[in-house]
């Protein structure tokens, strides 16, 4: 009975003595420092909606870099966050019903190879919730739009945003105004992107309106002036920070660098893909007779590669001449005046060209408005100044980024705000971004050596949930160092990538 | 009856690592107490363990030590980087079964049944380092019939053949992030049961006086040679069923080679102490290599264990014809190194505390009992070699507590 007794004790003794115990529970430092994120309202446009894969879908909004940081911020006082409700896309397919062009998330169809919407009727529709937002991101927003009264009226549609009218409080709201209502004490601004990424995403057929200041009057592909956005930029500030809040702003990142403009190489043209198209052959030999060099004979020689053929519109026309030289080929005499007209314009491309990621699937194709053998996408077809940004719109481009970041900045410093440096962060990545946890991450498109590590969704502009992650814990760097908190952050491997699917019925 | 009598023992034992990497260090109640000391220790059937050339030396005609531990392990992480935090309960019940026999004056025959290594680790299914282990469950049976020689009344040598069989069901997710088209993770288990393999163990004791012996033990290495064991992926996309086909799988797994040196002085009739040190060949544990026959990669994951030591020492007290009393202290070297802190053995240094009593009922029969406390002190550590180039680390701590009871018969 005795030793029993002892046996238990020892047992006892055991069970109390076998739970391990840290010096200092994982939540010990956590602390939001100089800041109040009791409110926290975000601003900004797709970047800041969770949007990728070419739309806002109800899975995909829950990993906009907004909520994430949220969650963070609920561990040192964070209020509820809010997002515009997609709870009617039942079955995640993003889109908007019966808006053109607002087609379904992209996923790659295994069975064919590329990105494709993913099959099925969207069930997002324009049905006014008429509710203001923590996350007030409003996907194509320019930052002038940020202050538009009846931006999110559908009845001004084409004009107002399908995404605003589904939860602007008013016809008259505008997005600012909506996310006053919030009474933020908190919040990021990262808006502008749009100002310059829907000029170069169309291949610079927009307008540079540097130097313009009448915004109503620009086009939806067009550079907004620099001064302009200085001057909305700061409006937006001085509202924001108004009833006292912080927060951080983010700088417009350098969209050249991103998947939508450097997966396509410029010498896409393999020589074995063209060495038996005679036709080709003697297209491009007769060019660089008549165009003085601007179009060089294609390469035969297997393992080098040809560029694409594109137009472009800064060049001398050289029309009059393709024409009057083909006009004494026999071959090409019939064709004279339309080779004229295709080809017054063309160069091959270099380095210093980009190709946009749509091309892809144009180039080595036929074009429909072509006549055989003068229609292959990018061989005998040059390719249009939708799908190419020149050296002259990639300048256009970089000089009004530089502007942009340049207000962001000086805005920033005279309102005491953090700013997230967003722009350095994509240069990083394009060399090899290291985080925390040792992995290395890349500005690289899709493809299946990447599936596990690629940062950007199928659209090639917008992050994907793993690069939202990835931002978060850069703005929260920011947030920790700036103001003093330490706030965790969130693991970028553990957010998913691309939706892959073996068939797309 | 070998086959029964091999499922009868792995059922029975489930153990759990806690001593440096996946070494149990549970092998008799009487040394156990007295800090797991006993290459120079005579005083049971266990010796046959601790150092088989002692049995010579054992004064009964028959010796019979039985025992089992009832094992709780406990580790907790943290990152506070990430907010993480996890744990790791488990239990276990090591045993071992000593025999020897007299067969004269100068040779004396035994058998010994034990449980060296294993490890049992069950984290929650997806947790944060779950792309390197969700579970592991190893086993080790030994079996080691053995004799001792006694030469002159000073010196005797002894050792035999060890005859291992034992089972591995480790599972993981095959990276960070692939979920089938539910979301749930993909996870890989490679089971292989019915593993066998051979050593020995060998010793000599020396007397050089009637209170003082000195013992030396050597246990070879045994390389545990998983061939043709089941690979079963779960949770695959479809996309990928394809290539993350199930298959059989190859891996070795080394249980290391471990040298034993000690002393025990008799201070007085009642009092004795012992001092132990073992020195495990834990270099041998390079990489776990798993080789798939689906012509998937081979799994590569560097170890690099370190050669690591062990300080023991204990001491026993006679009190009475019916108490005797144990208590001991050891120093346990981690072969883990930094950078390699792989959750699947999350074991640092430790620091162990045990204590017993023996309960003689009459004569031939005694009742044992020990307890040992592993102390862990908290340690940030990672294993940075995973193959996509991450580290995964963060603060582990552990706490071992095992409490044991054994018989011994002698006559």
């Amino acid at each position: 009975m005795k030793n029993k007794f002892i046996y238990l004790v020892l047992i006892a003794a055991g069970f109390a003595s076998c739970e391990p115990e840290f010096e200092n529970e994982v939540n010990a430092n956590y602390s939001s420092g100089d800041a109040d994120f009791s409110s926290y309202v975000a601003i900004g446009n797709s970047l800041t909606a969770g949007y990728m894969d070419r739309t806002v879908s109800r899975v995909g909004q829950s990993y906009s870099f907004p909520n994430n940081l949220s969650k963070q911020f609920a561990l040192v006082g964070g209020g509820e966050f809010t997002q515009p409700s997609f709870a009617e896309d039942i079955n995640n397919l993003g889109g908007i019903f019966g808006i053109p062009d607002f087609s379904n998330r992209l996923i790659i169809n295994a069975s064919v190879g590329g990105p494709q919407p993913i099959a099925g009727t969207s069930t997002v529709t324009l049905t006014p919730q008429a509710t203001a937002y923590n996350n007030m991101g409003v996907p194509g927003a320019k930052s002038f739009h940020l202050l538009a009264p009846g931006y999110g009226n559908v009845a001004n549609l084409p004009n107002a945003n399908p995404y605003f009218i589904r939860h602007a409080t008013s016809t008259t709201a505008t997005v600012l105004g909506d996310a006053m209502l919030k009474s933020p004490t908190f919040f990021t601004n990262w808006i502008g992107g749009n100002d310059i990424l829907s000029y170069a995403t169309s291949g610079g057929v927009g307008v540079n309106q540097t130097g313009n200041i009448n915004f109503a009057s620009y086009g939806i592909n067009d550079i907004t002036d620099p001064g302009v956005f200085a001057s909305v930029y700061s409006t937006i500030i001085t509202t924001l920070t108004s009833g006292g809040a912080k927060g951080v702003v983010a700088t417009i990142p350098s969209v050249t660098s991103i998947p939508y403009f450097t997966t396509v190489p410029y010498n896409a043209l393999p020589a074995e893909a063209t060495a038996t198209n005679i036709n080709a052959l003697q297209l491009y030999g007769f060019l660089a007779q008549v165009t003085g060099g601007r179009i060089s004979p294609l390469s035969t020689v297997p393992g080098t590669r040809n560029p694409v053929l594109i137009t472009d519109e800064t060049l001398t026309s050289l029309s009059s001449q393709i024409t009057g030289a083909a006009a004494g080929v026999p071959s090409l005499a019939p064709f004279a005046s339309a080779l004229g007209q295709l080809y017054g314009k063309a160069r091959q491309a270099t380095s210093n060209d980009l190709i946009l990621l749509p091309a892809s699937g144009k180039i080595g194709n036929p074009n429909s408005m072509g006549i055989a053998p003068f229609n292959v996408n990018g061989v005998t077809f040059p390719l249009q100044d939708e799908d190419v940004l020149i050296p002259f719109e990639k300048s256009a481009i970089a000089t009004a980024t530089f502007a942009y970041n340049a207000s962001i900045t000086s805005i920033a410093a005279s309102n005491g705000l953090a700013v997230a440096n967003m722009n350095a962060i994509l240069g990083q990545l394009v060399s090899g971004l290291k985080v925390e946890d040792g992995t290395i991450y890349t500005a690289n498109y899709f493809s299946s050596a990447t599936a596990s590590t690629v940062l950007f969704s199928l659209d090639g502009v917008h992050p994907n949930a793993r690069g939202y992650a990835v931002i978060t814990n850069e703005i929260i760097k920011v947030i920790n160092s700036y103001y003093n908190a330490n706030i965790p952050f969130v693991s970028a491997a553990g957010f998913p990538g691309a939706t892959i699917l073996t068939s797309n019925n | 009856m070998r086959k029964l009598l091999s499922l009868t023992l792995l059922a029975l034992a489930s153990s759990t690592a806690f001593a440096g990497g996946y070494r149990v260090a549970l092998q008799g109640q009487k040394q156990l107490a007295m800090g797991h000391t006993g290459v120079a220790v005579v005083n049971s059937a266990e010796v046959a363990f601790f150092n088989p050339a002692g049995m010579a030396f054992l004064e009964d005609k028959f010796n019979l030590s039985v025992g089992a531990n009832a094992l709780f392990a406990e580790t907790k992480f943290q990152n506070s980087t990430y907010n993480w935090e996890s744990s790791t309960s488990n239990f276990g019940t090591p045993f071992s079964i000593y025999a020897t026999y007299k067969v004269n004056d100068w040779l004396s025959a035994g058998l010994a049944i034990y449980s060296p290594y294993g490890s049992s680790v069950a984290w929650d299914q997806d947790w944060h380092g779950s792309h390197l282990v969700n579970n592991i469950d190893l086993k080790a049976i030994f079996v080691q019939p053995t004799v001792s020689v006694r030469i002159g009344e000073k010196f005797s040598v002894g050792g035999g053949p060890i005859y291992v069989t034992g089972s591995v069901d480790f599972n993981r997710n095959v990276d960070r992030t692939t979920t089938n088209e539910d979301g749930e993770r993909t996870d890989l288990t490679i089971n292989a049961k019915g593993i066998t393999a051979w050593g020995y163990t060998a010793g000599f004791m020396f007397n050089p006086t009637s209170k003082l012996r000195i013992g030396m033990n050597y246990r070879s290495e045994i390389i545990m040679e998983a061939r043709d064991g089941d690979a079963t992926f779960n949770d695959v996309p479809s996309y990928a069923a394809g290539t993350l086909t199930n298959t059989t799988f190859n891996a070795d797994l080394p249980l290391p080679g471990e040298l034993t040196t000690g002393l025990s002085y008799q201070v007085t009739d009642k009092w004795l102490v012992a001092f132990d040190y073992n020195y495990t060949l834990w270099d041998v544990y390079k990489s776990l290599d798993v080789e798939f026959n689906n012509g998937l990669p081979t799994s590569v994951n560097p170890r690099n264990y370190q050669n690591a030591s062990t300080y023991r020492v204990g001491t026993q007290y006679v009190a009475t014809e019916k108490f005797t009393f144990r208590a001991g202290w050891y120093f346990d070297e981690s072969p883990v190194q930094d950078g390699f802190f792989a959750p699947e053995t999350p074991r640092n240094d430790s620091m162990g505390f045990t204590g017993g009593l023996t309960y003689q009922v009459n004569k031939k029969l005694g009742v044992d009992f020990s307890f040992l406390y592993l102390h862990f002190d908290e340690i940030d550590n990672s294993y940075d070699h995973f193959n996509d180039g991450s580290s995964f680390g963060g603060t582990y701590k552990s706490s071992v507590f095992s409490p044991g009871v054994g018989i011994t018969y002698g006559f």
